[in-house]
């Protein structure tokens, strides 16, 4: 009776927790699909009187939005590419290997992924300047790193240490090199993990928007988060809200489908089998 | 094919533990090896200094005449059957045979042919297509033992490799090893602490304490002439009894009488103060059972009889005693080094399930003295044992090709 009673409670919670978390995206959509032009009425409705997609052409219409967009794109999956490949080597020889000063390396990428961006922006923006890659991919590729890795090697070498020992040395018998084994046994078994820490980085890159508005200034690098605050409606006189919710969904869909792909994969517990269960 | 020679391996951790202390020990080719031991005793560390997992401190490993303490495992050439499996859970079963002759690049048709072999003598062939993680306990078990026999390897190690198997499952597992073993002839090393494993599986069985070799010999000669106390303790269920006694004019006071036995192997011991005496429970018999022409050989006496447990083959009957604070005190640590509880000095006395004797009441139990062994009460050294004495079938049951 009481476990009933108590279920119930926390479907009543769960239901509570997620209208609170969708409201905001659901106004989102909504008013994305509103006219720009009499969204503001008398009588306000929560969903429009009339769906049109003019805002969705707007925003695509505008260079601002298709660089920003092949900007961001290109930008999360250099920096995500890159930051998992080398904090998958550096979590491997976090768990696996023992040298001097690793609890130094290890607190030191947790203080750097505490530290805080605001500090970093005006000294990166004069350094960017004089090396002349302020407002380049690769002028936010690089600070993008620097705080995506220790995330990723945080994550990844806790995935590294589930992996059982036995694993790797049972390679090394078979007659695998150590490259091997790491490629052939290591990293497969890894696999939730390396995808896990891909998906985080990459939603943190695609969201940055502090050092994407410090670091641009121009189409050539500056990303979505950073483009939306410099949207302006088809007219002057006309307000771009809806425009901006209309990017705004345009740039969540990639989240939500990669999320949504690649759920199982994070889930799976690949080890199952390996060692007796 | 290859022999296995160990000089003087020492195994020395940075802390500075010492896990394996100058072990000197021959495998011949083809031979199949146990060394056992309780936990901690470096029997695993050995076996892993073997396949190269482990570094060696100092002494030398030869694998085939070659010194191999700097070679990698890989070029060792050795298959090694871990204890939880080690199984790789992203490949196919036939993909985990196959896997050390795909790192070798072996041509398809070969591996096919190789894991398709090794499969049928596993009874592996309907499940090639699945996944470890489908397959239960003991198929996991021959899974791995397929990814050893593939590879053709100059010898095979075994890391307890039933101690995850239900008590059922490991019976069948362990005849199918010592029948896989006996038909491939390859030099085996297993490594268990399970002393019915260490006892029908090999040739010779090596028993380790602390790091330290204490006696390597056939199931028989660890049996009935153990080396020490720990040997004689630690082979054997129910294990040997041990008693305080005293060796004065050839005649020896036990807490049950004194006795006066003649054969040379006990009488050359010579007078003593305190000796361990150490008696097999299966030494004793109810004496209302004894036949009368042995009644005489023997020595009677009578006894409180604690506990008794009749297990249809035989009758376990328990009896206490008094033993001095020395005594107690070595068998004690004795004891917790064998991992066994038993804190109360008490006979075990395995009798004919025929025996009438019950649960407190007295009884009369009979013994033949010649049989007791003698240790040394400071050093546990065995003083009645015969090192060079050998077993008729010894080698027969073993399957050691002695030509």
């Amino acid at each position: 009776m009481v476990g009933q009673r108590a279920s119930r409670w926390w479907t009543t919670g769960g239901l509570l927790i997620l209208v609170w978390a969708l409201f905001p995206l659901l106004w989102m959509v909504s008013l994305s699909f509103k006219d720009p032009n009499t969204f503001r009425s008398q009588t306000p409705t929560f969903f429009p009187s009339k769906w049109v997609w003019t805002n969705y052409q707007t925003v695509f219409s505008d260079a601002l939005f298709t660089s920003a967009l092949r900007n961001s794109i290109g930008i999360s999956l250099i920096a995500t590419l890159l930051s998992v490949v080398i904090a998958m080597f550096a979590a491997y020889a976090i768990a696996r290997m023992d040298y001097p000063g690793k609890k130094f390396l290890l607190s030191m990428a947790l203080a750097i992924a505490m530290f805080p961006q605001a500090a970093l922006v005006g000294p990166l923006f004069n350094m960017w300047r004089s090396l002349g890659i302020y407002d380049t991919w690769i002028g936010l590729i690089i600070p993008d790193l620097t705080f995506a890795l220790p995330l990723s090697i945080w994550t990844m070498s806790a995935f590294f240490r589930q992996i059982p020992w036995e694993m790797e040395q049972a390679a090394q018998v078979d007659g695998a090199t150590a490259w091997q084994a790491f490629r052939r046994v290591i990293v497969p078994l890894a696999a939730p993990g390396v995808f896990t820490t891909a998906i985080l980085t990459f939603f943190f890159c695609w969201n940055e928007f502090l050092l994407a508005i410090s670091l641009t200034s121009t189409n050539r690098a500056r990303t979505v988060p950073a483009a939306l605050s410099f949207f302006t409606g088809a007219s002057q006189f006309q307000s771009p809200i809806t425009a901006i919710m209309a990017a705004s969904v345009v740039v969540t869909i990639p989240v939500v489908l990669l999320v949504l792909a690649f759920q199982r994969r994070i889930m799976a517990g690949l080890t199952a089998g390996a060692v007796k269960g | 094919m290859a022999e296995i020679t160990m000089k003087n391996i020492v195994k020395r951790y940075g802390d500075g533990f010492q896990a394996v202390n100058d072990v000197s020990l021959d495998i011949a080719d083809g031979e199949f090896m146990i060394l056992v031991g309780p936990s901690g005793c470096g029997k695993s560390t050995l076996l892993r200094m073997i396949v190269g997992l482990e570094d060696i401190t100092s002494g030398d490993m030869m694998i085939g005449g070659v010194r191999v303490n700097k070679k990698a495992p890989r070029d060792r050439n050795l298959a090694m059957v871990f204890q939880n499996y080690a199984l790789y859970p992203h490949l196919t079963v036939f993909e985990n045979i196959a896997f050390p002759l795909r790192l070798r690049k072996a041509p398809e048709s070969e591996v096919r042919q190789r894991v398709n072999e090794a499969a049928e003598m596993l009874e592996l062939t309907e499940h090639l297509g699945r996944r470890p993680a489908n397959l239960s306990g003991g198929q996991r078990q021959r899974v791995a033992m397929g990814r050893a026999i593939v590879r053709k390897a100059d010898a095979f190690l075994f890391d307890e490799p039933l101690s995850n198997l239900d008590a059922k499952l490991r019976g069948q597992m362990r005849t199918e090893i010592a029948r896989m073993q006996r038909r491939l002839g390859t030099t085996t090393v297993y490594v268990t602490h399970d002393q019915t494993e260490a006892m029908t599986l090999g040739d010779r069985i090596a028993v380790l304490r602390k790091g330290v070799l204490q006696q390597v010999g056939s199931a028989h000669q660890l049996y009935e002439e153990p080396a020490n106390l720990f040997v004689a303790g630690f082979i054997g269920s129910p294990p040997m009894n041990f008693v305080p006694g005293r060796i004065a004019d050839g005649r020896i006071e036990t807490p049950f009488g004194t006795v006066a036995p003649t054969s040379e192997r006990i009488t050359r011991i010579g007078d003593r103060d305190l000796v361990i005496l150490g008696f097999r429970p299966e030494y004793f018999e109810d004496y209302s059972l004894v036949p009368a022409g042995a009644r005489t050989r023997g020595h009677t006496f009578t006894v409180d009889v604690d506990v008794t447990e009749w297990l249809g083959n035989e009758l376990y009957a328990y009896v206490p005693y008094e033993a001095p604070e020395e005594v107690t005190r070595q068998l004690g640590e004795l004891e917790r080094e064998l991992d066994s509880e038993q804190m109360r000095t008490q006979l075990v006395v395995a009798l004919d399930p025929a025996s009438r004797i019950r649960s407190g009441t007295k009884a009369e139990l009979w013994f033949d003295p010649e049989r007791m062994h003698v240790f040394d009460a400071a050093t546990g050294d065995n003083l009645t044992r015969d090192p060079d004495r050998t077993f008729d079938d010894d080698n027969v049951h073993a399957g050691v090709r002695t030509e």
